[in-house]
Formats: structure tokens, sequence, C-alpha cells
């Protein structure tokens, strides 16, 4: 079975990372379209999961039926997504520069079934869970031992269907689904907290049933930790409550909600680059 | 009088669940009355009543579909197809999932509760996702043969279920397809194209027509997407004229699919007998669709005006 993960040291990890955000201004810049911010927050949450031997898969086998499944719920950071499958070998890292692009499988948001390794169609904030429980049940039903990882905005949170899939996979006990929300507290209008404040976040979860790990989410020990200790059955299912930095690790950038969905200038990317080095 | 639609889905369903494993039912709280009961109590294992949450069930449903299984998921048709429309956009016609849709208590023969339970607009809503097919089974018979071709068919599906008990007007063993209409009388003046429950009234209204010397062609065209365009061509090569009469809004429905394959064919005179562009409101069935005109004596009506324009 060609599924075994790749296990790399964690300065290589750093070093992924750094790549993936390379790829992700780049690919952003060259589309002069995009939401660098909230793809880059969520950069070291996917590099854990891809590149620290977290997900089950199979890049030559996109459809192999015992696959992890991972759901991109926050659609619009799918640049991250994007570099990491290219990186992971999915598809040609030439083809990330195709964004946004008339005929491109790197589509503006997720796409099922056009891109491989994208799970399921998202963009439409609130989704990406419900999507997830039907991947759980199917596991269950078919005694497969797959886990299924649904990565959520903060802000995504604000979506009354997040709460309806919490309370329905709490009450199934669903162990082999972990919810991971990239908390980096910005949405497209403002703060999260003054626009409609989420707090408190992982009480919510845990009311709902489900077990709640927070961590900081650029510290890829911690999530190597969070993710590991999601895998532990349980009769619940796994909230981790990723802390991170919208715009992480370019400076003009971090917390600047500016970058929401703005690409940066050729200048700005140059510098972003050279930050990136 | 048959059986009501939704009941003959729950049996037909409870029959496919016997042979196919990958079939699954998911409800939002309404099992005991869109019939998903029947499989459910069967098949405890593969039916999840998931609550009254219908944005969340489509959500569950599409991971089902990715993940192999043959969700058939039900509720209120005006409750699955407005809060889980978005669901069904992304969750199921983007993807082109294998996802079935099974809406019940369409039109406003539900009777007594009223605007909030009755679906009107649920053609228009399934017929605007790409991808779906789109039926509303006229009787048990036709029932059971959608539910059988649902399963058959690999993407999204949206079935309509009555909440009446439904006249019987195809034979048992009715060979049911999607795409293409069932011809139940032959008649050269006029073509009655009709789905549902008005496809019993489109029958009492071709015989109240053969009296007068009329002899009318009635189609029940259970498919409004994708619409069965050789039978609309040849209907209005040979009779020239069409009344469509169906229990939803006047708009997005079976008439203006008729309307749009006859223009883009050899086009003919239409009149539509439908609930128009309004809501209804609480009564006893038959006087709703009395009072909103959707009954045989409307049919007959519309053919007399449809004649006089051929």
């Amino acid at each position: 079975m060609a599924a075994a993960p790749a296990t790399v040291s964690h300065t290589d990890l750093e070093q992924v990372a750094r790549t993936l955000r390379r790829h992700i201004v780049r690919m952003i810049a060259a589309a002069n379209s995009g939401h660098p911010g909230g793809s880059l927050s969520a950069v070291e949450i996917v590099t854990a999961l891809y590149f620290g031997g977290v997900l089950r898969h199979d890049p030559t086998r996109p459809d192999w039926p015992d696959r992890d499944r991972f759901i991109l719920s926050k659609g619009h950071g799918v640049p991250a997504l994007y570099a990491a499958l290219a990186e992971r070998g999915y598809f040609p890292t030439d083809e990330l520069m195709t964004l946004r692009q008339v005929d491109s499988r790197m589509q503006g948001h997720p796409v099922q079934g056009v891109t491989p390794g994208i799970e399921a169609s998202t963009g439409s904030l609130g989704q990406g869970l419900s999507i997830g429980i039907g991947h759980a049940l199917a596991a269950r039903l078919d005694r497969r031992a797959f886990h299924t990882w649904v990565l959520m905005g903060d802000g995504e949170c604000q979506e009354g269907q997040v709460w309806e899939a919490a309370m329905t996979a709490g009450n199934y006990e669903l162990s082999s689904l972990t919810a991971i929300v990239d908390s980096n507290r910005f949405q497209l209008d403002g703060t999260v907290e003054e626009i409609n404040s989420l707090a408190p976040l992982g009480e919510k979860f845990a009311a709902f049933k489900w077990h709640v790990v927070e961590c900081d989410g650029h510290d890829l020990s911690a999530l190597l930790d969070a993710f590991a200790d999601a895998r532990v059955p349980r009769d619940r299912p796994t909230c981790i409550i990723a802390h991170t930095v919208k715009g992480k690790g370019v400076t003009f950038m971090e917390n600047n909600n500016e970058f929401h969905g703005k690409a940066p200038t050729r200048e700005q990317l140059a510098v972003a680059l050279a930050q990136l080095a | 009088m048959g059986r009501a639609t939704r009941e003959a889905y729950g049996e037909a369903l409870l029959e496919l669940g016997k042979t196919n494993r990958d079939v699954v039912a998911i409800d939002a709280d309404l099992a005991k009355s869109t019939f998903s009961w029947t499989f459910g109590k069967e098949f405890p294992e593969r039916f999840f009543n998931i609550g009254i949450q219908e944005a969340n069930m489509v959500g569950v449903a599409s991971g089902l579909a990715s993940s192999g299984k043959i969700p058939f998921i039900s509720s209120f048709a005006a409750f699955v197809l407005c809060k889980g429309f978005d669901q069904l956009r992304m969750g199921a016609a983007y993807p082109q999932l294998n996802v079935k849709v099974a809406g019940s208590h369409g039109g406003i023969s539900i009777g007594e509760d009223g605007v909030s339970q009755q679906s009107v607009e649920d053609v228009a809503l399934a017929c605007a996702l790409p991808g779906f097919v789109v039926c509303i089974p006229a009787d048990e018979y036709a029932m059971r043969g959608a539910v059988h071709a649902a399963a058959a068919h690999h993407g999204p599906v949206y079935l309509r279920l009555g909440r009446p008990k439904a006249p019987i007007v195809h034979e048992s063993t009715v060979r049911f397809e999607f795409g293409k209409a069932i011809q139940l009388r032959d008649g050269d003046a006029l073509t009655i194209a009709a789905n549902g429950l008005l496809v019993a009234e489109a029958l009492l209204a071709a015989e109240e027509l053969s009296g007068r010397g009329i002899e009318a062609r009635v189609l029940d065209v259970h498919t409004v997407k994708p619409i069965d365009r050789a039978a609309i061509e040849r209907a209005s090569r040979e009779t020239g004229a069409f009344v469509v009469a169906e229990e939803h809004m006047h708009h997005g429905g079976l008439g203006s699919a008729v309307a749009q394959a006859l223009s883009m064919g050899t086009p003919a005179p239409v009149e539509y007998v439908d609930l128009g562009d309004r809501y209804a409101e609480s009564g006893k069935p038959g006087d709703l669709m009395k009072k909103y005109g959707m009954t045989a004596e409307q049919i007959v009506g519309a053919a007399e005006r449809v004649l006089r324009r051929k």
C-alpha cells in the first residue's frame, strides 16, 4: 500500500510551510485575485496534516476508499490546500499558477470532481461539517477506519448550519470526525469579536458533546499533538480550535484585514517573497 | 382511489433497501409523514432521523454520496428545497452527486395546514439546479417506478410526493422511465399535458370533451426535467394545441418546460391550468383545488380557449 504517510522532521515541516506560503502569495498575485489572509493563517494546519504524517492518503489514488477525508469548509483558503496537494504530487506545481483562470483545475474555491484531492465543493460557508458527518457515517456503515477532518474558519461558525452539524455529530458520537477551527479572529467586514462574537467557542462545542482542544495554530508540534489526540477513540468528535494570525508570515498582511480578499501588487509580492525566503 | 404517492414512496424505498445495501435514508423529523419510516423501521442502521435540520440533512447526504452511498432524503417539499437550496446547489448539483431528494406534501392539496406547508415553487426550484432530474409521479405505480429509476440513475434526482390519496391512472406494471412521457389517451384535437394529481383531472376532462366530440390526447409528463421533447413535438404536430395542467405556481414548472420545448420545435397555442402567481390558504383539499382553479372543469375551459386559438 502506497498510503504510508510522509513523516519529516520539524525543521523540514517549517521549510514546507514556507514553500506553501511562497506558492500562496505567488499564485494569488498571478491571479490578481484571491484570499491571502485566510490562506496564510491555515498553512501550519495544512502542513501538519499533509506532511506531518497525520492524513492517511495516497496522491496516486485520490479515490482510495480508505483514505482519510479532508474537507476545506472555509473554501476561500483553498490556495493553501492547492499548494499542499501540488507539493504532495496530486498535480504539478506549475498548475498552481493557473489559479482562477479559464480552463484551470485551480478554481477560485474548491470543486469536487475537478481537482484531484478536493473532497467537497465549498465556498458557501457553513457546509463542510455536515458533509464530514456524511463521510463519517459512511465509514461507520462500511466499517472503514478512515478519519474525516473538516477545516472551518472562526467567522464561518456564525453560520447556523455549523451548529446543526455540531449537534448531530455530538449526538451521533462521531469519534472519527474532527473539526479544526482556523481561528484567525477576522472575517471580511472586521473582527469576529465586534461583528458577532463566538465566545466562548470551545465551551459551545463542549456543550454540543465535543472533545475540545485549543492550541497555537502556527506551532507544528502543538498541532501534531492535537491531531494525534483527535485520533484517540472516544465517544465524541473532536474540535481543535487553532489560534492563528490572519496573513501569517508576511508582515504587512499579518492582522491586516485589507488582505482578506485582495491580491498583493507586484512590489508587495517581491517583499513577501523576500520575507519568506 | 389509490394510495398517496408518499405512501408508495416509503414502500418502494423499503423494497429497494432489501436489494441494495448502499441505499440509506435520512429524514428531518417528518418520517411518519413522508413515509420514509417504512424504510427506517426495517433498516434502522441505514436510517437517520436527523431532527429538524434540513440544511444539515442535505450536507450529510452529500458526504454519504461522496463515500459511495445512495442517500434518499425526505422532508416536506417546501422545507427541503427552500431551507436546503444552497446545500443542494453546492453539495448535490454542482458536484453531480448521487443524492435523491423526496419532497413530500407537494402542491396545495395538502389542505388544512395552509401556505407554510404547501409547496408551490418546488418544481421551479428543483429545475433551477443544474443536472437534477425533476419528477412528479401521478400515482402509486408511477411512484414505485420513479423510486427505482432514481436509484438506477447516477446523479441527483428530485421526486415530488403528494399527501392525499391519488387516483390510479397507470397500470400496475407501467414502464416508467425518466424523461419519457406516458400517453394515457389518444386524440387529435388537442393535447393535455399534466403531472401529479392533475393527470387524473386531465383524464376526466378528456372524457368530458369526448362527449362533445373533442378528442384530447392526454400525456402524463411526469418528468419536467429533462422534458420529453420528442413526445411534445409529436403531440404538437399531431394535435396542434396544448393545455398544461399542474399543481404548481405558473412560473418555472411543467408549463414553462412545455412552452420552452414547443418554442424550439413546432409551436402551438398553450393554455395553462395552475395556481398562477400567488399562494393559496387553509381549507379542505378538494375545496382548495376548486377555488384555486386546478380541476377537470378548469381543464375543459382551457381546452375550449385553446381550440379557439388553434
